[in-house]
């Protein structure tokens, strides 16, 4: 991708990288990879184990930094903006979505408080019912959690901060069906009444084809297949047909 | 004490020996070096620490705890490889250390300004100051590394390096503390301090050597309580990068 279509002129990509690459120890994780996310849509993004899927998200949240390539934030570069306005504005949920010490409420409580404002209760019960949780959870150890409960918190700690981008690090992973449902028709609704762009890592394919309107799949750091469903399933790429298949997991 | 009688205590350096010989511990070459370094350092510090008292000339006694500063320094330094800067960090921090405690207790004449006492109460004071600073170092790391989730999850969230690490931070410091605290309980009860029964051998009064003592008491505890926060608030920026963003620590 040249930066002529990677720049503020571009105003229907949420996210643009350019030839982005990552690595830890002399080992390339990201590998010159150039695509976009589109503004209010879902991506799925779908790969292989060790495809470098998480390792892109913490990219686009500002946790690491590329070795090469630019990531654009709605036109700008992200370099340009504060570590702490990127994380803010792209927020991320990660699959293990890990609670502070403390009651649900101090979850919640935590973006608002880190910028040196406090959570009333008006406003945590109304966060509870945006992700469909009872307001009697919010004295509940954070950590005695159901999985799927937890990452209902999760989002809703993220959405606290009025992120407009949301990154999902396979969350639901280890979650049984009908908690999967749940956060699945969460996230569709929030993509729907907010407008807020998902980028969904999944490992699973059926969930792929269920909630995603746009494609991203990675295999071996590369990013072999970008486009509509109908792109994913015509991919001349061979790691993406065996993928597709099921065959390469 | 003669030479002569000095010699006898080498009883005490043969039964280690003997341990180590019968049941094959393989530490009798260690025992030895051991032996022969204490002897060298400490016959060398004592002519040292003659020169200088009868000196009584300032600069004499500011090499002097310079001299154990850098000691400290190079001593603590390993230990803190994994963060950036950690000589000048320690160093700084002995530094302070020092010069507040000597400021109270030259400005205040708790103890006379003579040579005999700025550099046998230095010595106390950067020596526990290093401990310190090693047992603070090894948990800090220990803490970040263990609570890396957490803390990337608050620097997610928006927070900065210091919100992300304040947890691990405050109890590395608490954690380094405690065994200070701790001996302090149970001294005179359970251990007689060296200093208190090297007085009291030497025959000072014994009243006199505890009120010495409880000098020293409460100064490795403000010493204690110095060491870790001013050595944890100058080295918890270098664990991030300028983007704010944790790095890989590589914990001994």
């Amino acid at each position: 991708m040249n930066l002529e279509t990677s720049n503020t002129s571009t105003p229907s990509c949420a996210l643009v990288l350019d030839c982005v690459s990552y690595g830890v120890n002399h080992t390339d994780i990201i590998k010159k990879v150039s695509g976009q996310f589109p503004t209010g849509k879902i991506t799925a993004l779908i790969g292989p184990s060790g495809a470098g899927k998480t390792t892109l998200l913490k990219l686009c949240n500002g946790l690491i930094s590329p070795i090469e390539g630019e990531i654009y934030i709605d036109g700008k570069r992200i370099e340009e903006q504060s570590p702490m306005s990127v994380r803010r504005h792209v927020g991320i949920v990660l699959q293990n979505s890990p609670m502070v010490q403390g009651t649900v409420q101090d979850n919640l409580a935590l973006p608002l408080q880190l910028r040196g404002k406090t959570l009333s209760d008006e406003q945590a019960i109304a966060t509870m019912d945006r992700v469909g949780l009872p307001s009697s959870l919010l004295t509940r150890d954070a950590r005695e959690l159901s999985g799927g409960q937890k990452q209902k918190v999760s989002i809703a700690r993220t959405l606290l901060n009025q992120s407009k981008i949301l990154l999902l690090d396979e969350i639901t992973a280890s979650l049984d069906p009908s908690s999967r449902q749940e956060i699945e028709d969460l996230i569709v609704k929030l993509n729907e009444t907010e407008k807020i762009t998902i980028v969904w890592i999944t490992h699973n394919l059926e969930q792929a084809n269920r909630i995603g309107e746009y494609f991203w799949v990675m295999v071996d750091g590369e990013l072999r297949e970008e486009g509509n469903k109908e792109d994913v399933n015509a991919s001349e790429d061979e790691d993406v047909k065996r993928f597709v298949k099921g065959v390469l997991s | 004490m003669s030479w002569m009688t000095l010699s006898l205590t080498l009883i005490f350096v043969f039964i280690p020996l003997l341990l180590s010989k019968t049941l094959n511990l393989g530490l009798e070459r260690d025992t030895i070096v051991a032996a022969l370094r204490s002897t060298v350092q400490l016959i060398a510090v004592g002519f040292v620490l003659k020169f200088v008292f009868d000196s009584e000339h300032a600069v004499f006694i500011m090499l002097m705890v310079l001299l154990m500063i850098v000691a400290a320094v190079q001593n603590a330094r390993h230990k803190g490889k994994a963060i950036k800067g950690i000589t000048w960090k320690l160093f700084v921090t002995f530094v302070v250390i020092e010069v507040l405690t000597q400021t109270v207790l030259l400005g205040l004449h708790i103890v006379p300004a003579t040579a005999q006492y700025i550099i046998s109460l230095s010595g106390m004071v950067i020596g526990n100051s290093m401990v310190l600073a090693i047992l603070f170092i090894n948990r800090f790391t220990a803490e970040v590394e263990t609570h890396r989730d957490e803390s990337e999850l608050i620097l997610s969230l928006g927070g900065t390096p210091k919100q992300s690490i304040n947890r691990q931070l405050m109890k590395s410091i608490q954690a380094s503390m405690i065994p200070t605290i701790e001996s302090q309980k149970t001294i005179g009860l359970v251990q007689l301090p060296g200093m208190m029964s090297g007085q009291i051998i030497a025959g000072a009064d014994p009243v006199q050597a505890v009120q010495f003592q409880l000098l020293v008491v409460f100064l490795l505890l403000s010493t204690a309580a110095m060491t870790s926060v001013l050595l944890g608030f100058l080295s918890y920026r270098s664990l991030f990068t300028e983007r704010m963003q944790l790095m890989k620590i590589d914990v001994e």
